[in-house]
C-alpha cells in the first residue's frame, strides 16, 4: 500500500494503533518507536522485542541452475549450504564494491530465498536481472521478486525462543542459521534462526495477509515474558553494539567487503565470482583503510556518523571517518562504527573523534561492541 | 497534545522564556523534548558567554541525533543547569520545571515582544 509517495507494510494499521512514531525509511513508512528508543533496546537484551522487517525485499531462485548462478554473483559459498540453512553474503561489482549485503538461504535442493535491504531492493534487483542476461548460456533458473506479497517480522532476545514456541514448537530446536517452512493457519511460513541485534531470534516471512495475525499472536503471548514491540531506533543501536553493518554507512559501491572486515563472508576458495579478482589482491596485499568499532573512553556527547577521526598517537592527523555512531543504551557511553586507516585498525588503538570542534579519546574495540556477561 | 503552559514566551525553535525581573530562564518545550525523543547528552552554554538572540548556544543529543538549541533572546550566561550533565532525561521528564537549561540576563527586554505567545506557538506545534 502506498500513501504520500511512501510504502506502507501491511502492519501499518497495528503501528499506529499502538502510538507508534512513524518516520520515511527507504521510500516506506516505518515505526522508529513504539514506548521509546531505549526501553525498547533494554527489552531486546533482556526479555524480547518484535519488529516489524516487511521493507526487506525477498527474492526466490528455482531451477537446477540456481546455485551456480547465485554462487557466481555472491561473495559467500553457497556450495557449504544444506537444503534448511543460510548464510550472511555480499552482492558485489567487479570492482569489490558493495551493492548489498544480504542473507542468502537454501530453501531445497534446487530453491533459494534471498532477503535485501529495502534501500537496495530495486538495485539488486536490475543487477541481478542484467547479470542473469549477460551469459552466454541460458540457465535454467526463475528468478522471482516475492517482496509484494510478502511481509517479515523479526522476533528477538533472549525470551524469544520461549515466545516463538506458543506458536511454532518445531522453532525451539532449530540451530543459528536454521531455516524452516512451517505451517501458520495454512499459509506457508519461513522462520529462521537469524537477526539483526545481536541476540538469539528468530525472523519470519509470512503472506502480508497472515502478518497481522501472527504479529497478534506473539504479542498475546508475549508480554508476560517482557516482549515490547521495537522500532527502526531500537534496530539501529542494537545493531551497532552488536557490531553490523548497515548498508548506505559502514557498506557503499565504494566499499569493498575486505575493507569492510567482512572478509569473513568472501569465500575466495571459490574459482570465481564477481569481484573475486580485487578481493583477493585486497585480501593478499591488505587495504588501506578498514571499518572498525570504537568506544569513547573519555566523556563525550555521542559520536556521530561523519564526525572525524583522528590520529591519538601525537600526529594529530586525519585518519578517518564515523560510519555510525551513537550512546550505547547497554553501555551508557558513546559507540560507533568508522573507517580508519589500516594502521590504526587494530582493537587497542588510541583513536580521537571530533566532536563539535574538539576532539575526545576512543579506542578501537573487537566487535561486538558490547556483549553480555554470561 | 503536549504541555504549554500559559505563563512562559516560546520561541518557534521550541525553546521556552520565563522572565524573572532582568533575568530569562530559558528551556525546551513538552513539544520539543517529545520530538527528540529520550536525552541522553545535552552539553549547556559556558557561564559568561553573552549570546545573541537566536545564536545556536546548547546541543541535546537523543539516542538517534543531535540538535542545536537557540537562544530566544540576547543576553549573558549567568547560570546553567549542572544536574542536566548526569541527568540530561530530566528534561523529558520536567521539560518546563527540572529540567531548564540556563538563565541569561537580558541583554534587550524588548527583545521578548517578538517571541510567541502561548497560544500563537500551540498553533505552530499542533497544525
Amino acid at each position: 500500500m502506498e500513501k504520500n509517495g511512501l510504502k506502507r507494510t501491511a502492519l501499518f494499521e497495528t503501528h499506529t494503533a499502538l502510538d507508534a512514531r512513524m518516520v520515511r525509511f527507504s521510500g516506506w513508512e516505518m515505526p522508529l518507536l513504539y514506548s521509546g528508543i531505549a526501553q525498547e533496546h533494554r527489552a531486546v537484551r533482556e526479555a524480547a522485542g518484535l519488529f516489524d522487517i516487511s521493507h526487506m525485499g525477498e527474492f526466490q531462485f528455482d531451477g537446477p541452475d540456481a546455485l551456480e548462478f547465485l554462487n557466481h554473483i555472491l561473495s559467500n559459498d553457497l556450495t557449504k549450504l544444506e537444503p534448511g540453512i543460510g548464510q550472511y553474503s555480499l552482492l558485489c561489482q567487479d570492482n569489490g564494491g558493495v551493492i548489498d549485503d544480504l542473507y542468502a538461504y537454501r530453501l531445497g535442493q534446487d530453491r533459494y530465498l534471498l532477503i535485501v535491504n529495502a534501500s537496495r531492493l530495486e538495485v539488486d534487483w536490475m543487477w541481478i536481472k542484467a547479470q542473469l542476461n549477460s551469459g552466454n548460456k541460458s540457465l535454467q533458473l526463475e528468478m522471482t521478486n516475492r517482496s509484494g506479497e510478502l511481509s517479515a517480522i523479526a522476533l528477538q532476545g533472549p525470551k524469544a525462543a520461549e515466545i516463538i514456541a506458543g506458536v511454532f514448537p518445531a522453532a525451539i530446536e532449530m540451530q543459528k542459521n536454521q531455516i524452516a517452512e512451517l505451517d501458520f493457519s495454512g499459509a506457508t511460513t519461513w522462520v529462521s534462526r537469524t537477526g539483526y541485534t545481536g541476540e538469539d531470534g528468530f525472523e519470519l516471512v509470512v503472506p502480508n495477509e497472515r502478518v497481522v495475525s501472527l504479529w497478534k499472536q506473539f504479542m498475546s503471548l508475549g508480554p508476560a515474558l517482557g516482549l515490547m514491540p521495537a522500532g527502526l531506533g531500537a534496530r539501529d543501536t542494537l545493531r551497532t553494539e552488536a557490531g553490523y553493518s548497515l548498508y548506505g554507512h559502514e557498506l557503499t559501491a565504494e566499499t569493498t567487503p575486505i575493507e569492510a572486515s567482512l572478509g569473513w563472508a568472501v569465500a575466495l576458495d571459490k574459482p570465481d565470482f564477481i569481484g573475486r579478482e580485487t578481493l583477493a589482491a585486497q585480501k593478499q596485499n591488505g587495504v588501506s583503510r578498514r571499518c572498525i568499532g570504537f568506544k569513547m573512553t573519555s566523556k563525550s556527547a555521542p559520536p556521530r556518523e561523519h564526525y572525524k577521526i583522528f590520529a591519538a598517537d601525537g600526529t594529530g592527523r586525519e585518519i578517518g571517518e564515523v560510519t555510525s555512531g551513537m550512546q550505547s543504551p547497554s553501555l551508557g557511553y558513546g559507540i560507533g562504527l568508522g573507517y580508519v586507516e589500516s594502521a590504526h585498525a587494530k582493537s587497542g588503538t588510541d583513536i580521537e573523534i571530533e566532536i563539535r570542534n574538539r576532539r575526545f579519546l576512543a579506542q578501537v574495540v573487537k566487535r561486538p561492541i558490547f556483549r553480555k556477561l554470561d | 497534545m503536549s504541555d504549554i503552559p500559559t505563563d512562559l514566551k516560546y520561541a518557534s525553535s521550541h525553546e521556552w522564556v520565563n522572565v524573572e525581573g532582568d533575568t530569562a530562564i530559558i528551556g525546551i518545550s513538552d513539544h520539543a523534548q517529545d520530538e527528540l525523543t529520550e536525552l541522553v547528552f545535552i552539553e549547556l552554554p559556558e557561564i559568561g558567554r553573552e549570546l545573541a538572540a537566536g545564536d545556536p548556544c546548547a546541543v541535546v543529543e537523543s539516542v538517534k541525533t543531535a540538535s542545536d538549541i537557540y537562544a530566544p533572546v540576547s543576553g549573558q550566561v549567568i547560570e546553567t543547569n549542572d544536574a542536566l550533565d548526569t541527568e540530561p532525561g530530566t528534561v523529558n521528564e520536567d521539560p518546563y520545571g527540572d529540567g531548564w537549561f540556563f538563565k541569561i540576563r537580558l541583554a534587550n527586554p524588548k527583545e521578548l515582544d517578538d517571541l510567541l505567545s502561548p497560544d500563537d506557538y500551540g498553533e505552530q506545534v499542533n497544525v
